[in-house]
């Protein structure tokens, strides 16, 4: 075997074996690479009900109250199967809207509603005029809710 | 045909200098075109409205940011399996092209997420391991010039490049793999979903973003050759002349 040969293996099995230490450790970092809870997970209460946390779905439609002074808003978070009824005082980003991407930081408080430190809006990766996405509303298009279910975290 | 001929430093000084005001000419032109087609002709988006105008540098950035590292990866592994001293060059060149289109990426996607997700940054998987990118740029530029001796802070270097392909795939495919804040793909092998003239806009900005990447890897790499090869003949007779 020619020396350069030799080194073309070493390196090319140097790198598969790289991946596949990669592959593993990414797997057994699966739950920790999670940036937010489903709704369901937190129904189920697979969740680190001690500390912060993040849960992210659709905000429900019908469900976002303002309170009297404008600031506080509660509305729910849900992925379709459960829903999360959410408590936040503070300025919404410009994206939060019913039926949208939400993902909202804090944690649960005793009477079972999140209370958020933080509410961060998610959009998903369609871009269109206005008058498509009207044209797909009217068609009774389900845009937000397929995208929102197909990222590989809140499937599982 | 002889396919050496052109890794000859000499023979490549020469047609660097010849090629590099061309691409630098196509980036202009495309860019030119690009942003036309994105901030005049491009509607606005039904969700974001202009603010999504951002995606017009910003994927861009963020795709070349990704390819060059993989461009600069295979450089290294010519280096390390044939010992060729011009792969190392072109690879020395690449990177600070490489870490310029992964900060822009970095820096627009922070005032792109301020107004819509609402925050500048986050620590979800792809942000994460795209900063991961950028450390790992400096780092290979880092360790490159870290030896007395430029080969040996070659190999060295190809070395960690080499391990940091690693990252790529995570970075590609962190927004399938994890639930992220950041949104997944509009264009992918499979198709797009995005509205057409959007998307030309986009890839027409892509194209800018590879020539220009082209054209200043080819002046760089100009520099370097010149700084290796400054004991050689043919550098000095071209200086004396």
């Amino acid at each position: 075997m020619k020396p350069r040969t030799k080194r073309a293996l070493a390196i090319a099995g140097g790198l598969a074996a790289l991946g596949v230490a990669a592959a593993l450790v990414l797997n057994a970092f699966q739950s920790n690479l999670v940036f937010f809870f489903t709704p369901t997970q937190v129904a189920k209460k697979e969740v680190p009900l001690d500390r912060n946390f993040r849960v992210g779905g659709l905000v429900e439609g019908g469900t976002v109250v303002r309170q009297q002074d404008a600031l506080t808003v509660s509305f729910k978070v849900t992925d379709g199967a459960e829903s999360v009824p959410v408590v936040y005082t503070g300025i919404l980003p410009d994206l939060f809207k019913e039926g949208k991407g939400v993902v909202a930081e804090g944690r649960v408080g005793p009477d079972g509603t999140f209370k958020a430190s933080q509410v961060l809006a998610k959009h998903d990766e369609n871009y269109m005029p206005p008058e498509a996405a009207e044209a797909l509303k009217q068609a009774g298009h389900p845009m937000a809710k397929e995208n929102f279910a197909g990222q590989g975290g809140s499937k599982r | 045909m002889n396919w050496f001929y052109f890794s000859s430093p000499p023979t490549f000084f020469r047609l660097a200098g010849r090629l590099a005001p061309w691409f630098f000419i196509l980036a202009a032109v495309l860019a030119a075109w690009g942003l036309y087609l994105g901030l005049l002709v491009a509607p606005t988006d039904a969700q974001q409205g202009a603010v999504y105008r951002v995606i017009f540098i910003h994927v861009p950035t963020a795709w070349m940011s990704m390819f060059l590292y993989f461009v600069m990866a295979c450089y290294c592994g010519l280096t390390l399996v044939f010992n060729t001293r011009l792969s190392a060059m072109m690879a020395r060149a690449i990177a600070p092209t490489g870490a310029m289109f992964t900060f822009i990426a970095l820096w627009t996607g922070a005032f792109w997420g301020r107004p819509t997700w609402g925050t500048y940054w986050v620590w979800d998987a792809r942000l994460t391991s795209e900063l991961v990118l950028l450390f790992l740029y400096f780092g290979y530029m880092a360790l490159a010039n870290a030896f007395e001796d430029p080969r040996r802070g070659d190999r060295a270097a190809a070395l960690l490049a080499l391990i940091g392909v690693v990252n790529l795939p995570i970075i590609y495919f962190s927004v399938q793999w994890w639930n992220t804040l950041h949104q997944g793909s509009s264009v992918s092998f499979k198709g797009t979903s995005m509205h057409v003239t959007m998307l030309t806009g986009m890839l027409v900005m892509s194209f800018a973003a590879w020539m220009y990447a082209i054209g200043a890897t080819l002046v760089r790499v100009r520099s370097v050759i010149l700084e290796r090869e400054r004991r050689a003949q043919w550098v000095r007779e071209a200086g004396a002349a």
